[in-house]
């Protein structure tokens, strides 16, 4: 994947915002590629952790805008207890579902769920999905 | 011996299994359990985001309830409500400045500095019973039971509140086997059985959970015993639609451990309430020969 770094498509302020969400610095990351490997998810995303880490050090927020990656995170912590720079990556997903969430956007829309789904399904999925996954 | 008991809110609804099976086992331990008066959902996921205090709320509320009412120990079952408890409990204790904030947010309530220790009931069963004394209690020993602990994530990671080390199942392997039972190594045991992405993304779910049932086949586990209800939801429930889709060989039973000690203990039949698991476990015990 080519990608042009140019004081337009990058911003501090994007770093800035995510370590003020997360208290994690995105720039101690030295890209060894352990998170993607431990990943339950990474097949499934536009882009694997290691290279959401790499897009956030430049601070190419548009160029993360509409990847799915964040979305696909399970807060599993796998990533987390095994980053060898201690980076709690877990967090600086977080920290990007809710810079979009904190627009007043959900990702999953409660009223669009079935029925029998909130019927049958245990009381923590609904309660950690729309804490996930709702504004 | 009497503890204080924080259930959450799925114990009281579609996990009445595990609720059940856990109190009727600690009574035939000699345990008392006390529900926490006035209990209060957790919110099922910590809090990520540094600047957000607000989703602390919850978890300490529970907190102050336990030390209003004196007890040095909250005991809970669910994974996930033993891990935003705990890490709440964690900030109380350790970070002064957000102490103080949500202190001074909730003006109604006794001031709270982390005095009450979160343990999840597996902990409490190896530290305050001990396997030989469950070995003692035994009636029913589960042999010829081929099982593998299947922890999720919530009771190991982070580790600052992991019931035990990353990588290491001790503290369920010592009470299956404590129960009779085989118990065969699972490399799948903490990975992620899709969690919360089952509620409007249940491909990914499915997916996920395919893999860890697909890793339990191949090692040849007949059967798990989980500590958490959307792990039992998404492995256990979610099976029939696996198998329909050919995306797992066999079905593996899932159960919670609470149902495995007590039916070990020989407790009364309707507090395992089997049948709230998936159908497979019920057709397992019968080709065990439990009625």
């Amino acid at each position: 994947m080519t990608v042009s770094i140019t004081p337009q498509n990058t911003s501090i302020d994007f770093i800035d915002k995510l370590y003020e969400l997360s208290g994690e610095s995105v720039n101690l990351c030295m890209q060894c590629g352990t998170c993607t490997a431990t990943c339950p998810m990474s097949e499934e995303m536009d882009l694997n952790p290691r290279k959401v880490m790499h897009l956030a050090q430049f601070g190419l927020l548009e160029m993360l805008a509409d990847k799915n990656s964040y979305w696909k995170c399970l807060s599993c912590h796998s990533c987390t207890v095994r980053c060898p720079r201690g980076i709690d990556i877990a967090k600086v997903m977080e920290a990007l579902r809710q810079l979009v969430l904190r627009t007043n956007k959900n990702f999953i829309e409660p009223s669009q769920i079935p029925a029998e789904i909130i019927k049958e399904y245990p009381q923590i999925a609904m309660v950690a999905g729309f804490r996930k996954m709702t504004s | 011996m009497k503890i204080s008991y924080y259930p959450g809110c799925t114990l009281k609804t579609k996990a009445k299994n595990l609720e059940t099976s856990a109190i009727a086992s600690m009574e035939a331990l000699g345990v008392e359990v006390e529900e926490l008066d006035r209990w209060n959902c957790c919110g099922a996921v910590y809090s990520l985001s540094d600047d957000d205090l607000i989703h602390q709320v919850a978890p300490v509320r529970n907190l102050i309830r336990a030390k209003e009412q004196g007890a040095d120990k909250l005991v809970t079952i669910c994974s996930m409500c033993y891990n935003t408890l705990a890490r709440a409990n964690l900030v109380m204790k350790e970070n002064e400045e957000k102490r103080d904030t949500i202190n001074s947010f909730m003006d109604d309530e006794i001031d709270y500095f982390g005095e009450v220790e979160v343990v999840h009931l597996l902990t409490y069963l190896k530290e305050q019973i001990g396997w030989d004394k469950i070995r003692e209690k035994v009636k029913n020993p589960l042999k010829d039971f081929k099982l593998a602990p299947y922890y999720g994530c919530t009771l190991q990671r982070p580790n600052t509140v992991g019931i035990e080390p990353l990588g290491s199942f001790e503290i369920m392997t010592e009470l299956l086997e404590s129960l009779g039972a085989n118990v065969l190594d699972f490399s799948a045991s903490d990975t992620c059985c899709g969690s919360y992405q089952v509620i409007g993304n249940q491909d990914l779910s499915q997916t996920a959970s395919a893999k860890i049932l697909g890793t339990a086949c191949a090692s040849g586990i007949e059967a798990l015993a989980t500590s958490c209800p959307l792990c039992e939801f998404n492995l256990g429930k979610q099976q029939g639609e696996l198998l329909k889709q050919e995306l797992i060989p066999r079905s593996v039973p899932t159960f919670y451990f609470t149902q495995l000690l007590a039916l070990a203990l020989g407790v009364d039949d309707d507090a395992c309430k089997f049948e709230l698991n998936d159908s497979s476990t019920v057709e397992y015990l019968k080709s065990k020969n439990y009625p």
